[in-house]
């Protein structure tokens, strides 16, 4: 048993290491740090300048411009990302619809997306939930109906994240309305400009515009957009979660908000002392601390017995819930360390061309909304309930 | 021992109830909010003229002789409706403190404006260095012609941005944290050498940063001796807030309870799932727990100093953390609902949150428990 790196991977970190010292723009890693928000730009230069590396599919074969690397070596390069500040590639092109359309689409469809995901041309956003179908997702009701060579598609989408800057929508629909809720679904790739789609936005609690609704009011979508086999939908949408679920333990991300939060801790003064020395503050960033070593050791047994060809599955559940509540603890924690200033409400300041004055401590301007904003990491990827539920039923077989 | 309210009290429950009830639905409450005064002027004149801004005042000024259990009813409906006008900061923590410390001449003048709605006060008394502590005071008043002369900063004055009036704690003697020293001033909000910065808070509120250089100011009470009158406000202002979170948690509750009874997934109400049965039983576990500190501490005020301020600590602390619980879940068990704007739960969820934020949060009451953990509740 050797829980270090091996000399190889070791060198592959250095690697990873003097890329992101060379090609990481300093403005948007700055950006990251702060919690300012990325522009659509922003995040577009960054996924162009990965792809001209070669390193932008991770979860790709080789073959369609994949990596190619060894689950640990995924996982080194997530935890430098989220170390240096970049910041994380938006998934719903690369790492969700594109793996559904390598393994069940058509030849044609591969040439046609495939390439403009990799470099980020073209924006696509998931259509999964409905109002009426979040958790239990195959109650979904919108419908396709084919008509000649298309399907009429009608119905509604919600919580459709960044929906407002999306070319593409994937979408699971219902084309058998007689079949059993799960045979009945079908995978539709939709562009977003086909007349008879309405992008409306839902404003979420900290003030952002994250999260839209997607209205379908007969939109003809031509059959070849159809991806697998009609009525076997959910066979993709399950392929699909277990690429949701890679990098969900979320470590890299927590152990620099973790560092940020000392550094924060050490220079607000209370009492005429470092905060950091305040016996309670102390003691629930320690208890963070133990909380992280023991999830980086689970997520780095799950990810070596996927090296070893074991396949994560009900595991990543494990790492799911692990990894959301300490992501939210220690965004309690910054909002307790923020005092009284974690009371304005600077929406403007969240800008990066901002220059007004912060109210109070710089950090602290940010700290409430993100703690209301990260309340939605156990809600989404499959709830923390819906978590348990699956390792109650698939792993404790109850 | 008795929990009932007297008919008086009774009264009062009733009289705010209504006024939430017809007067505080939810769009009515977020027009409101996002107007740019960021409350109603006219409910704050409905206030005025069904006596609730005279709660805590003698009748000599048309007042209710109100304590802390009347306070507790009044601020436990505000805690239902969400209400944003400024009570807390204009009647339990300013005028509180006028009464407490004013001349005859002071009072009539102010508290009587009070009371008929036509002043609005903020409490200026935390600074920017001094987190939740009341007594890190650096700003100084010296005197000047008949008055004093004010300078300093205050941090997150709350409705500091639309007060008429300001009561400002400053240092006329000692420094640091000394209690000795510390004076309690009236500053006319407009006054040459006042700058305010207002903004929205995270719950709907307003506050202000406000800059204090050689501004004008009237002595309230004796010179150096504010700190027990201050005190006394603040464990006002402490026994507000609890009921405002308890009123508060209590519509989480039922918001969330209504809503996974009404919520289908796989074909069965979400309440139906006894995961989710034993979550909801938690929060109102943690609203009974809320709900009794907050009578605790209420009926608190008269003990002996230090059992007073035990109790008041404890109260406030288990606020911090059983509010913590009732707001995360009702987000929770609301799924994507919960984090929606539109959605009320989620307003009641972030003023929870925040109240943790005011007159110290768990962390800071918990250390007044630890210093007073010797103190025998017995002796009361
Ligand atoms: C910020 C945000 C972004 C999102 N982005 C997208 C997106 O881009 N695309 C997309 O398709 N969807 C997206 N979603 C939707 C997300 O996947 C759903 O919110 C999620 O599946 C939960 O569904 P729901 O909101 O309908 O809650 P519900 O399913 O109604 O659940 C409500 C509560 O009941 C619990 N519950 C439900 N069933 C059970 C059970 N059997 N046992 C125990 N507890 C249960 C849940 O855990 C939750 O606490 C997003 C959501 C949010 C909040």
């Amino acid at each position: 048993m050797d829980i270090n790196f091996t000399p190889e991977e070791l060198a592959f970190r250095d690697e990873v290491r003097s890329f992101l010292d060379a090609k990481l723009p300093k403005d948007i890693a700055s950006k990251v740090k702060n919690g300012q928000h990325l522009s659509k730009e922003d995040s577009v230069r960054w996924q162009k300048i990965l792809n001209e590396q070669g390193w932008m599919a991770l979860h790709w074969p080789k073959e369609h411009g994949g990596t190619g690397w060894s689950p640990i070596e995924k996982h080194i390069f997530e935890e430098e990302c989220a170390e240096y500040g970049a910041p994380g590639v938006l998934p719903f092109g690369v790492n969700m619809v594109a793996p559904v359309i390598i393994k069940f689409g058509t030849e044609e469809q591969k040439q046609k997306y495939l390439p403009s995901i990799l470099n980020s041309d073209v924006w696509w956003c998931q259509g999964y939930s409905e109002p009426g179908a979040g958790s239990d997702l195959a109650g979904l009701k919108t419908k396709a109906v084919r008509e000649g060579d298309h399907y009429v598609v009608t119905g509604q989408k919600t919580w459709t994240t960044l929906g407002q800057h999306a070319d593409w929508i994937f979408c699971l629909v219902r084309t058998d309305p007689s079949a059993k809720k799960q045979e009945g679904i079908s995978f539709l790739l939709i562009d977003m400009k086909t007349p008879g789609i309405t992008v409306r936005p839902l404003i979420t609690l900290d003030g952002e515009h994250e999260v839209n609704e997607v209205f379908f009011d007969e939109v003809k979508v031509p059959v070849e957009n159809l991806v697998g086999e009609e009525n076997k939908g959910w066979t993709c949408a399950k392929y699909l979660l277990t690429f949701e679920r890679t990098g969900i333990a979320g470590v890299g991300q927590s152990k620099a908000a973790l560092k940020h939060l000392k550094e924060v801790a050490r220079k607000v003064q209370q009492n005429g002392k470092p905060l950091i020395e305040d016996p309670l503050f102390r003691n629930r960033l320690a208890d963070v601390e133990m909380e992280l070593m023991a999830l980086e050791m689970t997520n780095l047994r799950t990810v070596a017995a996927a090296q070893a060809g074991g396949v994560p599955g009900a595991e990543s559940s494990f790492l799911k819930i692990m990894g959301t509540e300490l992501r939210q603890e220690i965004t309690d924690l910054f909002r307790r360390a923020a005092g009284p200033y974690a009371q304005p409400f600077l929406p403007e300041s969240f800008e990066a061309d901002y220059d007004g004055e912060p109210v109070g401590p710089e950090f602290a301007n940010t700290v409430s909304t993100k703690y209301f904003n990260m309340r939605k990491l156990s809600i989404f990827g499959g709830s923390n309930e819906i978590q348990k539920n699956i390792i109650a039923k698939m792993i404790l077989g109850l | 021992m008795d929990f009932k309210l007297s008919d008086e009290q009774r009264m009062l429950e009733e009289t705010v109830g209504r006024l939430v009830r017809d007067g505080y639905p939810f769009d009515v409450r977020e027009k409101a909010r996002t107007s740019e005064l960021g409350y109603s002027a006219e409910m704050w004149q409905q206030f005025a003229e069904l006596g609730l801004l005279g709660v805590p005042f003698s009748e000599d000024f048309g007042g209710f002789n109100g304590g802390g259990p009347e306070l507790m009813v009044v601020a436990e409906g505000f805690g239902r409706g969400l209400v944003l006008e400024p009570y807390l900061a204009t009647v339990v923590l300013s005028g509180t403190l006028i009464n407490s410390l004013g001349s005859d001449a002071q009072k009539e003048k102010l508290i009587s404006a009070i009371v008929g709605g036509e002043l609005r006060l903020a409490l200026a008394a935390y600074e920017p260095e001094g987190r939740y502590d009341h007594t890190h005071v650096t700003a100084t008043a010296e005197k000047s012609g008949d008055g004093y002369s004010l300078t300093g900063n205050k941090a997150v004055v709350l409705h500091g941005d639309s007060a008429d009036q300001l009561v400002v704690i400053a240092r006329t003697g000692g420094k640091g944290t000394d209690r000795d020293g510390l004076s309690a001033f009236i500053v006319d909000a407009n006054a040459d050498g006042v700058s305010r910065r207002g903004y929205e808070t995270i719950d709907g509120l307003r506050a202000a940063e406000i800059t204090f250089n050689n501004a004008a100011a009237e002595l309230l009470g004796e010179e150096g001796k504010a700190i027990d009158a201050l005190e006394a406000s603040l464990a006002l202002g402490i026994v507000a807030l609890c009921a405002e979170a308890t009123g508060a948690m209590e519509v989480a509750c039922d918001q969330t309870l209504a809503y996974i009874k009404e919520r289908q997934q796989f074909g069965v109400a979400i309440g139906k799932f006894q995961a989710l049965q034993h979550r909801m039983v938690e929060m109102r576990m943690e609203l009974e727990k809320a709900r009794s500190m907050t009578i605790f501490a209420a009926c608190s005020l008269d003990a002996p100093a230090q059992v007073c301020a035990k109790r008041l600590a404890a109260a406030k602390a288990i606020i911090g953390k059983s509010g913590r619980k009732v707001a995360e879940e009702a987000i929770q068990l609301h799924g994507g609902m919960g984090m929606m704007e539109e959605t009320a739960v989620a307003h009641y969820a972030k003023r929870i949150v925040l109240i943790d934020h005011q007159l110290g949060d768990l962390g800071y009451h918990m250390q007044q428990l630890e210093r007073l953990l010797d103190v025998d509740d017995d002796a009361a």
